[in-house]
């Protein structure tokens, strides 16, 4: 079986984000990126699934260059294969998981992984608009998977609890915390990935209906203030809260 | 906890390969997540975590210069330090393991091994199945190793080993030793496994450093070992000199990490202590500190990257080795001292990692070569006079 994990590159969540001078994009300078935290669970189950079940992996990343880091750590944690879909231009949710489900069916995978969100611009859609391109199944946010035959049990995260549901093949998963512990890149994983070739290729052009037209960053905190520090200070902190913060 | 992010002042990150930052960037990973939560508690109650032994053979952190068909890594020595330096980042216990089983057992069973015992043992200790220990320094020979009182005899089948070693990182728990002791008055290297009779290795308790770390002595009376198990290439003091010089290059990176520790718990705390209304951060003196101790790291990492890189092209000499162990635990131990003072008198509680980083250097500072050898050894080479026999 043909093993899919899609990666995204993203900043490392303690990075100080900085906007750009276009006003639309980050300002990559001094920021460290790193792979997508839930890609990281998507790469675990896929090796996983591997080891059950034997076939191939291969991961795709859609992005420029940079990209690599992140497919050559998917590498160092097992991954066979790495293909780089290579355009750094702005893509939309729909126009991202356009080029992937194109890259999905050429490399003929069955078994799709995802992370259930990227965490730099949180549109948390992709995985779903990919299965649908691609007609696959699909479970998001899952934080158990089993396969059995052509059958797939994943429980998923909902509000409160969980629920379990069952989908078969072709499908794709996107996965949630919980679903795994992802391994390190071990040693001798790195020094395999040196010697793996990450495949470029250019994918069709972009069709975006979603354009963004500017960043903000979020308004600087006030700072915190001491209103006392024993039970003396109740009646004024109730007061302030239903007065001034108006929370209660 | 502000997630730890690298102390790299003068980008040297630009001067390393991709696989190096890998390297290390998936051990710093891992001593976030598996070393620094737990470690406290295991230097508080003075318990090596043996748990960690398998995980750290499975990231492939022992023998990782060594030959792939010995299940080892195969990688460079800059590699090497990188891996020591994040190790001890956690805690110099930890690296101390890491570097034991490294430069003080696998290498020399490498270096001076038959093929059948490097077949036998490597792949046992690449995976952390096996431990070893070294046992060279004696209660009476620490500096001047070459007086040392433990002897072989040749016996039918083998040898009689007698002696007794002292201050024996790993010694209580490992499942072999490489013991150095004199035969016909040259020093030859032995293996000596675990439950040998006449072989005992008790721990060394009440330490108030390394107390994550197993220090144990090792005693010998009329050990018998086979013929099989000398380590034929090994030939002199020099044999295990090349052992403490492979140790001593690791000890070198490492203590870089306990001063970036440092370093980042005192610049976080100082930013956020507030005294006289603003934080200790925006004072003269703890600035010049912070400063201090910043830039003694950088000339560190300065110093580390190009050994490591005269040493993976070969050209190293042990003088240089000398100067950047010498020098670096030296200025660790100082700048862990200035961090502790910015922290003020929280700086002693085992909330942050200072004190704990500030005992382990000083035992860093004189194990593997004194700081005070170092120096004659370098004192000999720019003057041609030794000072020391």
């Amino acid at each position: 079986m043909k093993i899919a994990v899609c990666v995204s590159h993203v900043p490392d969540t303690a990075a100080k984000i900085n906007i750009g001078s276009d006003g639309i994009s980050i300002d990559p300078s001094g920021v460290t990126y790193v792979v997508n935290p839930y890609d990281e669970f998507a790469i675990e189950e896929a090796l996983k699934s591997k080891e059950k079940f034997g076939g191939e992996t291969v991961a795709i990343s859609l992005g420029g260059d940079a990209n690599k880091e992140t497919l050559r750590k998917a590498l160092a944690m097992g991954i066979d294969n790495a293909v780089l879909l290579k355009d750094s231009g702005y893509r939309d949710s729909l126009s991202v998981s356009k080029a992937l489900a194109e890259e999905i069916k050429a490399q003929g995978a069955e078994l799709v992984f995802f992370g259930k969100q990227s965490v730099d611009f949180d549109n948390s859609v992709v995985g779903q608009l990919t299965a649908e391109l691609l007609g696959y199944n699909c479970i998001s946010v899952a934080v158990s998977f089993v396969l059995d035959g052509n059958k797939i049990i994943c429980e998923r995260e909902i509000e409160g609890g969980k629920e379990v549901v069952e989908t078969n093949l072709p499908a794709v998963i996107t996965a949630q915390k919980g679903l795994n512990e992802p391994r390190y890149a071990s040693l001798k994983g790195i020094m395999a990935a040196k010697k793996k070739e990450i495949i470029e290729k250019i994918p069709a052009a972009a069709t975006n209906y979603v354009e963004v037209l500017t960043m903000k960053k979020p308004a600087s905190k006030q700072a915190g203030k001491i209103i006392g520090t024993d039970a003396s200070a109740v009646p004024e902190l109730i007061r302030l809260l239903r007065e001034e913060a108006k929370v209660i | 906890m502000n997630k730890f992010t690298g102390v790299d002042y003068f980008n040297v990150e630009s001067l390393l390969a991709e696989d190096e930052i890998m390297v290390r960037n998936s051990v710093r990973e891992f001593v976030d997540d598996r070393i620094i939560p737990i470690i406290e508690k295991h230097y508080r109650e003075e318990k090596f975590p043996h748990h960690l032994v398998k995980e750290l053979g499975k990231l492939g952190l022992f023998g990782i210069t060594l030959p792939q068909k010995y299940g080892c890594a195969e990688m460079n020595n800059v590699s090497y330090g990188l891996v020591m330096q994040e190790l001890e980042r956690g805690d110099s216990g930890i690296r101390s393991f890491v570097s034991v089983q490294t430069s003080l057992v696998m290498y020399p069973i490498f270096t001076f091994g038959s093929e059948e015992q490097k077949d036998y043992w490597l792949p046992q200790l690449a995976s952390g199945e096996k431990i070893g220990c070294f046992g060279l320094t004696e209660p009476d020979f620490g500096s001047n190793p070459g007086g040392m009182i433990t002897h072989a005899e040749k016996v039918n089948g083998g040898y009689k080993i007698n002696g007794a070693k002292m201050w024996i990182t790993n010694g209580t728990i490992a499942d072999v030793a490489v013991v150095w002791g004199k035969l016909d008055g040259e020093v030859r290297g032995f293996l000596i496994e675990k439950g040998t009779k006449g072989f005992t290795a008790p721990e060394m308790k009440g330490k108030h450093s390394l107390k994550a770390s197993v220090t144990s002595e090792l005693i010998f009376q009329d050990v018998f070992i086979p013929e099989k198990n000398i380590l034929p290439g090994s030939k002199g003091l020099k044999s295990p000199l090349m052992c403490l010089n492979q140790a001593r290059y690791g000890i070198a990176w490492g203590v870089v990490g306990s001063m970036m520790a440092c370093y980042d718990s005192a610049l976080n705390y100082a930013k956020s202590r507030i005294q006289f209304s603003k934080p200790i951060a925006a004072y003269q003196m703890t600035q010049e500190k912070l400063v201090y101790i910043l830039t003694e790291i950088t000339k560190a990492q300065f110093i580390n990257l190009q050994l490591g890189r005269l040493k993976d092209k070969g050209e190293v000499k042990h003088t240089q080795v000398s100067m950047a162990k010498r020098n670096n635990c030296e200025k660790a131990l100082e700048t862990a001292r200035i961090a502790r003072e910015i922290l003020g008198a929280n700086g002693i509680l085992d909330e942050y990692p200072i004190m704990r980083h500030s005992q382990n250097l000083e035992s860093v500072k004189t194990y593997e070569g004194t700081h005070e050898m170092h120096t004659l050894i370098i004192g000999e080479d720019i003057t041609g006079y030794a000072a020391f026999d």
